[in-house]
C-alpha cells in the first residue's frame, strides 16, 4: 500500500532552534499543518512573513475526511498558487438527486453562473487537498521565501506576554522553547493550543452517528451528488453517495445514537451495510471506514492577544454543507493580510479584531446553515418529522417545495455586512451582490478572468472611469485595474459591478471583499476609505 | 378563477421553515397538532379563494393525484 497518506511528507529533522542558548524567535508560528494551517503559512510567506509551520504529524490527513470544496476557496487557493492542480485533479459535479424511501423525488441542476475561472464545487479527498499545499508551500521554500515545515514538532505549552509567545515544543530529540511575535493556531477541533490556554468551545452536540466509508469501485453511477432520506437499505436514517477522483466514492449512513462503534465499523458489519446499498453484486474494496459524530460550536473570541484560532480550532460545523475546511480557507483569507500589515508596522494591532468581528460572523452563518440542515436530516421531535416528511412528499410533485428540501446547504462565502472596515457605498444603482463586504464577483475578461487580475493587495478597480493608476494613504498603496464595461462582451462584469450606473471605482481589499465603492474618482473618500479598510480610521 | 402556485415563491425558504419549527418549539405533539389546524384555519382566511383552497386541499390529500 502507498497511499499519499501513509507516506511522511514533512518527517521530522532536527533544527538549528533545538540547540540555541536562547530560544530563538520567529516573526509568526503556525500550530497545525492541516488544511488551514497550511493556507495560512503559504498566505504569509508569500506576502514574504516569516513563518513556521509546527505540527505533531508527518502526513497529510488519514483517510479522506473532506471531500467538497466550493468555488470561494478555489478562487483563494488561485490566489495561493494552487488552484490548477486541485481543480485538474478534483471531480466537478453539478447535479444532484434526492431520494425519499423508495422512489427518487426529485434531482436538481446547481446550474453555476456563467463567467466564472472556478466551478461551483469540486470534489477532492482531503490528503490530496493538504499533498498539493504541502507542495507549493516546499516550492516557496525552494524559490527562498521565509517557510518552513516541523514535522514531529508537538506543541505542548503555550505562555503570552505583551510582545510574543514563548512555546515548548516536543519532539522525537526532546522538548526546546521557541518564541513567536504571532501564533496562529489552527490545530483542529481537539486544538491543544486552545485547552492550554483554557479558552471555552461551547455549542451544541447531535446525538448521532455517521458511518463514513470510501469506497474504491468500477461503477457506473454517474458523477452526481445522491442523498437518501430513509431508504430502504437504511431504514429511518439516511445516506450519501458522492464520487471522489480516482474511481473512490465517499459513502455516508447514518446510525442513529445507540449504536456499539467499534463493532459497526468492523469490515464483517460495513461490507452487509454496503452492498444492501450498491447491490448484491457490486465489487468494491474499502479505503477508508470511519464514525463521526459531531457538534456545532465555536470559541467566543478567535483573537487572544497575539495568538490567533483559525479552522477547526476557532468553530466546528456538522459537515453538511461542506462549510469546514472551506470556512477555515475563508478564516486565513481574511486574517494573513491584516497580519501582515500589522508586522509591517503599517496597521495598528487592533485591525486585528476586525478578523474577530468578520469571521465570527462567518462561523455563525455556518453553523446556523449546518444546524438547519441537521435538523432537517434528523428532525428533533414528531412534528418536526411529520413536516420534513411533508416537505419530501411535496417535492415529488411540486416545484415549491424543493427549495425546502435541505440535504445541506452548499457553502457559499459570507458578506461582511457591518463590519467595521466597510467604506462608502455611494454607487448609485450599484449591484447588491457587490456590495461593501461582499467577496468579488468573478467575472471572464476577454481570454482571462477579472480575480486574477486582482493582484494581492488593495486594488482599485475602475470601470469605465478615470483615477490615478495608484493611490497611497500613509504607506498602503492602491493599484488601479482599469477596465471598461466593453471588455466583456457576455455584459457579466457590468451586470455585477456596475448595475444601472454608468461607471465605478471600488476599492477592493487584499483578501478580494469589496471596501467600498463610487461613481468616480474622489481622492478624498478613496484615502478615507484606505484608512478604514485597514483600522486607522 | 385562481390556480393554486405550486412554484417556489417564497425568499429565503430556510429562514421560514425554521421560524415555522420554532413555533412549535417546547410543543406536546397533541398541542402541536392543535397549533397546526389554528395555523391552516388562519392561513384560509388570508387566501380565502375557495377554488385555490380547493385545490390546495387535493395536492395536499394526494400529491400528485390531481392536475393543479
Ligand atoms: C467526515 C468528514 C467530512 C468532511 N467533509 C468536508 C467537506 O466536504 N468540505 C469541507 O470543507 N470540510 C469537510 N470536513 C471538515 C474538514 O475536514 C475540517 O474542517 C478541516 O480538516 C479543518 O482543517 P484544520 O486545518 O482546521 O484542522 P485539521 O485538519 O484537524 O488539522 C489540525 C492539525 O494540527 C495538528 N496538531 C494538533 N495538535 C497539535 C499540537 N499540539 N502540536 C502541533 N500540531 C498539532 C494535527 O496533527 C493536524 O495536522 C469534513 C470532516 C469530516 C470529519
Amino acid at each position: 500500500m502507498n497511499k499519499v497518506f501513509e507516506i511522511p511528507l514533512y518527517p521530522y529533522a532536527r533544527v538549528a532552534d533545538q540547540d540555541a542558548d536562547t530560544p530563538v524567535r520567529h516573526a509568526v508560528i503556525v500550530v497545525g499543518a492541516g488544511p488551514v494551517g497550511l493556507a495560512a503559512a503559504i498566505d504569509l510567506a508569500q506576502a514574504g512573513h516569516q513563518v513556521v509551520v509546527l505540527d505533531d504529524n508527518d502526513k497529510v490527513s488519514w483517510g479522506s475526511r473532506a471531500v467538497c470544496y466550493a468555488k470561494r476557496p478555489l478562487e483563494i487557493l488561485d490566489r495561493l498558487g494552487c488552484g490548477d492542480p486541485m481543480v485538474d485533479k478534483g471531480v466537478i459535479w453539478q447535479r444532484g438527486r434526492v431520494f425519499y424511501d423508495e422512489r427518487e423525488v426529485y434531482d436538481f441542476d446547481l446550474l453555476p453562473e456563467e463567467g466564472h475561472r472556478r466551478p461551483a464545487f469540486i470534489n477532492l479527498q482531503q490528503y490530496y487537498f493538504e499533498q498539493h499545499l504541502v507542495g507549493r508551500a516546499r516550492a516557496l521554500e525552494a524559490e527562498g521565501a521565509p517557510i518552513e515545515l516541523r514535522g514531529g514538532n508537538r506543541v505542548v505549552s503555550v505562555e503570552q506576554a505583551d510582545d510574543g509567545v514563548s512555546l515548548e515544543v516536543d519532539t522525537p530529540d526532546g522538548p526546546y522553547t521557541v518564541r513567536a511575535d504571532w501564533v496562529i493556531a489552527c490545530d483542529g477541533a481537539a486544538s491543544p493550543v486552545r485547552a492550554m490556554m483554557g479558552l471555552d468551545f461551547v455549542g451544541r452536540v447531535f446525538e448521532d452517528n455517521f458511518l463514513i466509508a470510501d469506497v474504491v469501485m468500477e461503477a457506473g453511477f454517474p458523477t452526481e451528488r445522491w442523498f437518501w432520506f430513509d431508504p430502504p437499505f437504511n431504514r429511518g436514517q439516511s445516506a450519501l453517495l458522492h464520487k471522489q477522483p480516482d474511481n473512490v466514492w465517499r459513502i455516508d449512513l447514518q446510525l442513529g445514537w445507540d449504536i456499539d462503534k467499534e463493532e459497526e465499523k468492523k469490515p464483517e458489519n460495513v461490507i452487509p451495510r454496503l452492498k444492501s446499498m450498491l447491490g448484491e453484486d457490486a465489487q468494491f474494496e474499502l479505503e477508508w471506514v470511519s464514525i463521526y459524530t459531531f457538534q456545532c460550536r465555536r470559541m467566543e473570541k478567535f483573537r487572544h492577544g497575539r495568538v490567533l484560532f483559525a479552522g477547526d480550532a476557532a468553530h466546528q460545523v456538522s459537515p453538511f454543507g461542506a462549510r469546514g475546511a472551506n470556512s477555515g480557507l475563508q478564516d486565513t483569507d481574511n486574517l494573513c493580510w491584516k497580519l501582515g500589515l500589522v508586522i509591517d508596522g503599517t496597521a495598528p494591532e487592533s485591525l486585528l479584531d476586525s478578523y474577530d468581528d468578520e469571521r465570527i460572523h462567518g462561523a455563525d452563518e455556518n453553523i446556523l446553515n449546518s444546524t438547519r440542515s441537521t435538523d432537517f436530516i434528523t428532525p428533533k421531535s414528531e412534528t418536526s418529522r411529520i413536516f420534513r416528511n411533508a416537505v419530501l412528499d411535496l417535492s415529488e410533485h411540486y416545484a415549491f417545495a424543493r427549495p425546502l428540501v435541505n440535504s445541506g446547504r452548499l457553502s457559499v462565502p459570507c458578506v461582511y455586512d457591518g463590519s467595521p472596515l466597510n467604506g462608502a457605498d455611494a454607487l448609485d444603482g450599484g449591484p447588491d451582490r457587490s456590495r461593501p463586504g461582499a467577496p468579488c464577483p468573478d467575472a471572464p475578461l476577454g481570454n482571462g478572468f477579472l480575480l486574477d487580475r486582482l493582484g494581492g493587495g488593495f486594488a482599485l478597480l475602475t470601470i469605465d472611469a478615470d483615477a490615478p493608476e495608484s493611490v497611497e494613504a500613509d504607506g498602503i498603496a492602491a493599484t488601479r485595474l482599469a477596465l471598461t464595461a466593453s471588455e466583456d462582451p457576455s455584459g457579466a462584469l457590468a451586470e455585477r459591478y456596475l448595475g444601472s450606473a454608468p461607471g465605478a471605482v471600488y476599492l477592493i481589499r487584499p483578501d478580494q471583499h469589496v471596501a467600498a465603492r463610487w461613481p468616480s474618482w474622489d481622492d478624498a473618500a478613496v484615502k478615507a476609505a484606505i484608512e478604514r479598510a485597514t483600522g486607522r480610521a | 378563477m385562481a390556480d393554486l402556485n405550486t412554484a417556489p415563491a417564497i425568499d429565503a425558504p430556510d429562514d421560514l421553515y425554521a421560524e415555522l419549527l420554532a413555533m412549535h418549539e417546547g410543543l406536546s405533539k397533541e398541542e402541536s397538532d392543535a397549533a397546526n389546524a389554528r395555523l391552516i384555519l388562519i392561513l384560509m382566511n388570508q387566501i380565502a379563494d375557495r377554488e385555490v383552497l380547493r385545490q390546495a386541499m387535493a395536492a395536499a390529500r394526494a400529491p400528485g393525484a390531481e392536475t393543479v
